[in-house]
């Protein structure tokens, strides 16, 4: 290594400090909200809980998984996550491996019908208009279908076919493998990254959207966990929320002890983990792929 | 096999465009557009005239400068500091530890800055207190004057980690025998980040550059939505988008909705063109 003059160290020193300090913002939000959610909500209404719990509890977990509500639009998201991920990936990967041949008569003519679409677009109203028009509000499909292709991943996809030696496609051709067994046993298995990239893209936009469910859906059974959030964070049906836990329950007087200790707080926090858990175990594992995806993408063409 | 997606990017991207002909008519719900009435541009008249107009432009406006002028330089700033970490270790840490929320839903950030906000033991009016910088929580999030700094600041909090990655991956590739024949001339690390880094990703900094600019009249939507929760925040927190559902959603008053949709998508195409040219003189440009 170089040598480091006397300027160049405290230049070090400060950015060290800088990264550190940001390092801290960044996860001093989740990290005292982890902290709530394990501590006992009428403890935590005292004030002062910073780093660690004062009086750890797993009571406002206890609430949270007994609202059937809150299981059900973690379900929601899930199936949601999971199904609009395939088709999404699945679907966007035949498009783009048909733009990739070259034997795809006027497929410039095809591209520029799509790229379009990523500059102009008929916007909010019209789009929940024809949605309505079509009968989607209020089903599963309104949440997976409208977005099913993106031509932003296409062009990602397009752009590493490319790339990929032309021999591989042809010789699969001449041995009698059709344009749908060429995709999903030859070019698919080798874009591993790309694939494994654009998935985790998918996946997280549908784990945290929130928007289309709550101006696409009404009925209560269809809301992922995110929408539900929102409505908790937004509103009061946290107390109602307390009651439903004691209500119907047979040993209702033990649990009023529980509850009692339980605050909105504790309770709200409680749900956002519960909400961003799944993420949160799974992206610094799939790192290298995305840092990856992202450059694929923004050095396209 | 490519006609079915043809057919469905046809069906979801292009049957909505048709739909902005709309802002032309005075749309029946059960009419549907076949049958409602023309009404030229009454709609459009009756956005630009609307006492609401020159506050949603405003906010419009200053929001996304904000964004631009503070939000478009912090990765690049912070690419910049990561590459200076000799500690791999550290680097890796700080990096895994910067994309983190922008894997996190705008209700989950929102979650957050209420509760780092509160007036009821948030961190931020804790901290304040016993610094004695203040003698009682502030309610941050009502106060309209905070609204623009809270929103721009959650931003860049929220993405700056995830910008930065293109950033570093440009720096990474430059040639380190520029560094080496600079540091030999006797430039010290802050010259040659001047000298060498900097005009190296220049060409990476000015597309998305341009892409910001084009991107001007997108001030934001969902984290709006998400933070601008109380009515005492409108005068500062409205902007088109927000305004457009606000009118369309909420009120039903569709055509006009659709209206104001319109017109920020000319004004955006019309940026973005003039963007363009801009770079084109620069040496660089999108198309």
């Amino acid at each position: 290594m170089m040598k480091l003059s006397a300027g160049d160290k405290v230049l070090q020193v400060m950015i060290y400090t800088v990264l550190l300090l940001l390092g801290f913002i960044t996860l001093y939000p989740f990290w005292n909200s982890l902290v709530i959610s394990f501590n006992v909500g009428s403890d935590t209404a005292l004030g002062g809980i910073t780093f660690w719990p004062r009086s750890p509890t797993l009571d406002n977990y206890e609430v949270v998984f007994r609202d059937s509500r809150i299981g059900h639009a973690f379900l929601i998201s899930i199936l949601r996550t999971i199904v609009g991920t395939t088709l999404s990936v699945l679907f966007t990967a035949i498009l783009a491996y048909g733009l990739s041949r070259h034997e795809l008569m006027g497929r410039k003519v095809y591209m520029v019908f799509c790229i379009i679409t990523m500059y102009f677009s008929g916007g909010l109203i019209p789009t929940f208009l024809l949605l309505r028009e079509f009968g989607m509000m209020d089903t599963f499909w309104v949440l997976v279908i409208p977005g099913m292709i993106s031509v932003y991943n296409m062009i990602i996809f397009r752009t590493f076919f490319l790339g990929l030696p032309a021999g591989l496609v042809e010789s699969a051709r001449i041995d009698g493998c059709n344009h749908i067994g060429v995709l999903t046993r030859i070019i698919l298995p080798i874009s591993g990254p790309v694939v494994a990239t654009l998935s985790l893209f998918t996946a997280v936009y549908h784990w945290n959207d929130w928007f289309s469910a709550s101006i696409y859906i009404n009925d209560t059974r269809l809301i992922p966990i995110q929408t539900l959030l929102k409505q908790i964070l937004n509103s009061n049906i946290v107390t109602d929320q307390l009651q439903k836990a004691i209500g119907s329950s047979a040993a209702a007087q033990d649990r009023l002890a529980l509850v009692q200790s339980v605050t909105s707080k504790s309770l709200i926090m409680a749900t956002t983990m519960v909400a961003t858990l799944p993420i949160i175990t799974v992206y610094p594992f799939l790192q290298k792929y995305f840092v990856k995806g992202v450059l694929i993408g923004s050095l396209k063409e | 096999m490519v006609v079915p997606a043809m057919l469905f990017i046809f069906v979801f991207s292009y049957l909505p465009m048709y739909g902005v002909l709309m802002a032309f008519q005075d749309y029946q719900l059960f009419g549907g557009f076949f049958h409602s009435p023309w009404v030229g541009f009454k709609h459009f008249e009756a956005f630009f005239n609307s006492p609401d107009f020159w506050n949603v432009m405003r906010n419009t406006i200053v929001i996304s400068l904000l964004k631009l002028c503070i939000g478009f330089p912090a990765p690049i700033l912070l690419a910049l500091m990561l590459n200076e970490v000799r500690l791999m270790l550290f680097k890796r840490i700080i990096q895994t530890v910067s994309y983190l929320p922008h894997f996190l839903s705008w209700v989950i950030v929102g979650g957050f800055v209420g509760s780092m906000l509160s007036t009821d033991n948030g961190s931020v009016n804790m901290l304040l207190m016993n610094l004695h910088l203040t003698s009682e929580p502030i309610s941050f999030l009502s106060v309209p004057e905070y609204f623009w700094g809270i929103l721009v600041g959650t931003g860049i909090w929220k993405e700056m980690g995830f910008a930065a990655i293109v950033y570093l991956a440009a720096i990474a590739g430059i040639d380190p025998h520029l560094y080496e024949a600079a540091s030999i001339d006797g430039a010290g690390r802050f010259k040659q980040i001047q000298l060498i880094t900097l005009p190296c990703i220049r060409p990476v900094i000015i597309i998305f550059l341009i892409l910001a600019v084009g991107n001007i009249l997108n001030a934001g939507f969902e984290d709006i939505l998400i933070l601008a929760t109380n009515p005492i925040l409108r005068d500062v927190s409205d902007v088109i988008d927000t305004y457009v559902y606000r009118m369309g959603i909420l009120n039903n008053r569709f055509s006009y909705a659709a209206a104001a949709g319109l017109f920020k998508a000319v004004v955006s195409i019309g940026l973005l063109a003039l963007a363009n040219k801009a770079a084109r003189k620069m040496g660089s440009s999108l198309w």
